[in-house]
């Protein structure tokens, strides 16, 4: 008995492994770099030109607040709540401006909101496809009708982007979606873009943003650091950074080229293709178990026999 | 597949203290829950946006299924490894794997922002196959339809056995203008009886179908609760995010599951004054070090491989936490290697704690110890958040005591004891007052 089962293990492991291999390798031959789409709309955010208004921010609850469901932040000294001051980008807030200080005469303000990946973290997550990236436009939007409140794109996202609304009985997630109903719609700008007085906001196609950018670097290389951030951060980025300090010290995190979402989709498509694995571990489960199962019924027929 | 004399009900009142004390930690869980819905999950948690997954998330689901999987690896041993013996293990180990999985489901619903959405995991235009996520959503919810099933014929056999002693007494209580008549109530009753002895042995020839895919679906989603964390590869400490993690969760799941089959094996043996059922457990113990050892190897290989090994030894916050759980791990894997020790059900119930632990906790240190989303984020669950976890786990206790009462679970003494009266087991006072033989099973072997 000892012997037969196992057999029967080592039958299993080897048509487990043989499919696993056979899988592993079907998936490396399909297996297509990410291809970037410069025509997509992005952002350049050049934080040597921000003056630190946050005139962005203001235009940007007003625009999309109903749309949003965003509400102004009121701060601890203003309970009638007439100034609107967020800390952080939260589930009333898209768009934020911060100030990072090191001296008296090193400092540098960054914009905070949705980076619109080209491979994006959270609609690769997104169990019932709530995340979605446009295929021509590359807009990530949210759809608040299917999301099922799991917060995995909270997970996923490495610049912590999406935003839950910890405080309501009926929550959603808040991100930037490039005003994509409402100014973006009516005006063919962003809101934020639209309103920066410094015009450190720049809206366009991906492939002018970057040919812009690289022409500032090359124009005032003392002013920059010698970087567009979100080039290739992650895949790349459509919301592109320029900066006079690191961009790890503004908040911005250091992250691969790989998109996140190319390493996890692989092995998940490595395990599951076709579905192909999953199935070969049933019906190879099924045989040693029915097997199995007969050969214990007639075991104990025998011992009836035997007693009678 | 006539197994039903293999199990017996337990003889005992229910309504003990144990039984009201369990309850009233159930009842203050679930006003926590209350409140969660009316004030939004801000009102009871500590959870962030930072760090979006709580201890709900870590421990009821990522954790509390694997404890759960009890089941799926006893039933590994019986059904492919051809192991018939432990064959009178597996009620209890599939009744436990079933409350997890049904907990694990139930404080989902909880964790949900936006729950009544969760239909659209049913329509194939939001199906998002990409999403690690979503196969342990559809993995889980096939899995726990599959142990109601596999646990059915428990609940059959006890209809058709039935003589229905409480629906008469309830009968008698009511008032006779509100009771229902006598005769038809025998009569449905009846057909109620019959209907259960008509789909039982019907159900009996396809089980081993549902049991395997009760196999197939805990390896997938196990693997997946792994994979989840494949995405945050910026914030997941380096010491636990490699590629590897499906396959460490699928590993770890099966040695958690075997250790907790011998913990709840001990535990109610003990609570339930049976004796020990030693030649079982030892058996069982045997297996884990070979599956631990594969777990280790794994992840000292990957750890030199990615050139981390000197984050484990730093001896800073998180390899503290790495070493904990690595020592917790092989340590009570080494205490199984010993013969001696895996014939006492102290050492047993030493090194299954120690190796349930270490399991555990590995699942806590990569979904939240290890989680590090940046800009000072800081977690720590509140009280009305560990409540509802508690809560439910209560009402996991509490549904256990419950149905072990109700119907044929628990290892049937007079077929099991009978060659462990050699002297390896302890027999508990009582132990032979405790059980009851439905009538009619009493039976030569």
């Amino acid at each position: 008995m000892k012997k037969t089962s196992r057999r029967d293990f080592l039958k299993l492991a080897g048509a487990a492994g043989a499919g696993l291999v056979a899988c592993g390798a079907g998936s490396a031959l399909a297996n297509e770099g990410l291809q970037v789409n410069n025509d997509e709309l992005g952002m350049l955010y050049d934080a040597t030109k921000c003056v630190g208004c946050k005139a962005c921010m203001s235009a940007c609850k007003r625009v999309n607040s109903d749309y949003g469901s965003l509400s102004y932040e009121k701060a601890k000294f203003d309970e009638d709540g007439l100034w609107d001051a967020p800390s952080d980008l939260s589930g009333s807030t898209r768009t934020l401006i911060k100030l990072f200080k090191e001296s008296e005469k090193r400092w540098s303000y960054v914009k905070y909101s949705c980076m619109h990946c080209q491979k994006p973290s959270c609609v690769s997550v997104c169990p019932v496809s709530a995340m979605t990236k446009e295929k021509v436009s590359g807009i990530v939007d949210y759809n608040k009708n299917t999301c099922i409140g799991c917060r995995y794109c909270q997970i996923a996202c490495p610049y912590n982007i999406p935003k839950f609304q910890w405080e309501k009985a009926v929550p959603q997630i808040v991100k930037c979606d490039l005003c994509k109903s409402t100014n973006l719609r009516e005006k063919g700008i962003t809101a934020c873009a639209e309103t920066c007085p410094a015009g450190a906001i720049k809206f366009g196609k991906r492939k002018d943003l970057l040919e812009e950018a690289h022409q500032r670097l090359k124009d005032a290389p003392d002013k920059y650091v010698a970087h567009v951030y979100g080039e290739h951060e992650g895949g790349g980025t459509n919301h592109l950074y320029l900066a006079s300090m690191p961009f790890n010290k503004l908040g911005l995190p250091e992250i691969k080229p790989e998109a996140p979402a190319e390493f996890s989709e692989k092995i998940q498509h490595t395990i599951y293709k076709g579905f192909i694995a999953p199935v070969a571990l049933y019906s190879t489960l099924c045989f040693i178990a029915v097997k199995n199962m007969k050969k214990h019924q007639g075991h104990d027929d025998d011992h009836k026999k035997g007693g009678k | 597949m006539g197994h039903s004399e293999e199990y017996q009900k337990l003889e005992g009142r229910i309504f003990t203290k144990s039984f009201f004390i369990l309850l009233s930690i159930v009842l203050l869980g679930f006003y926590f829950v209350g409140v969660r819905y009316v004030k939004g999950i801000g009102a009871v948690s500590n959870m962030s946006d930072g760090y979006p997954w709580g201890i709900w998330i870590t421990y009821d689901v990522a954790t509390g299924t694997a404890i759960a999987c009890g089941g799926y690896a006893v039933a590994i041993l019986v059904y492919i490894r051809n192991r018939m013996q432990y064959h009178p293990m597996i009620r209890s180990a599939i009744l436990t794997s079933m409350f997890g999985y049904g907990l694990a489901g139930f404080s989902v619903m909880v964790d949900l922002g936006r729950p009544w959405n969760a239909y659209n995991f049913f329509i194939p235009s939001k199906w998002q196959a990409n999403s690690a996520m979503f196969e342990v959503a559809l993995c889980v919810m096939a899995y726990s339809t599959v142990l109601i099933l596999e646990f059915l014929p428990a609940i059959l056999t006890s209809i058709e056995k039935s003589k229905w002693d409480r629906m008469n007494a309830i009968r008698n209580w009511l008032h006779p203008k509100i009771a229902p008549d006598k005769k038809t109530m025998e009569d449905k009753l009846e057909m109620v009886r019959l209907g259960a002895a008509w789909l039982n042995p019907r159900l009996n020839k396809v089980l081993i179908f549902f049991i395997v895919l009760g196999i197939t679906l805990p390896t997938m989603h196990q693997s997946s609760l792994g994979s989840l964390l494949l995405i945050a590869s910026t914030k997941l400490h380096p010491l636990w995010h490699t590629g590897f993690l499906p396959l460490l969760f699928l590993l770890n799941c099966v040695f958690i599951g075997y250790s907790i089959a011998i913990l709840e094996s001990i535990i109610s043996s003990y609570s339930f004054k049976r004796p020990f059922e030693i030649e079982e457990l030892s058996g069982l113990a045997g297996l884990i070090p070979f599956v631990t050892v594969i777990w280790l190897t794994v992840v000292i290989g990957d750890l030199s491989y990615r050139g981390q090994i000197h984050a484990a030894l730093k001896g800073d916050f998180y390899s503290g936490w790495f070493m904990t759980e690595f020592l917790l791990i092989a340590g009570g894997s080494l205490i199984l290697f010993v013969k001696k020790c895996r014939r006492s059900a102290r050492w047993l119930f030493i090194s299954a704690s120690m190796i349930v632990l270490g399991g555990a906790l590995y699942r806590f240190n990569v979904y939240l110890i290890g989680f590090n989303p940046g800009q000072g984020w800081k977690y720590f669950p509140s009280f009305a958040e560990v409540m509802i976890t508690v809560g439910i786990v209560a009402l996991e206790i509490l549904g256990y005591k419950v149905f072990v009462a109700l119907f044929p679970v628990l290892p049937n003494m007079d077929l099991h004891g009978a060659h462990k009266k050699k002297g390896h087991a302890k027999k508990h006072k009582g132990a032979e007052a405790e059980k009851t033989l439905p009538a009619g099973e009493a039976h030569a072997h």
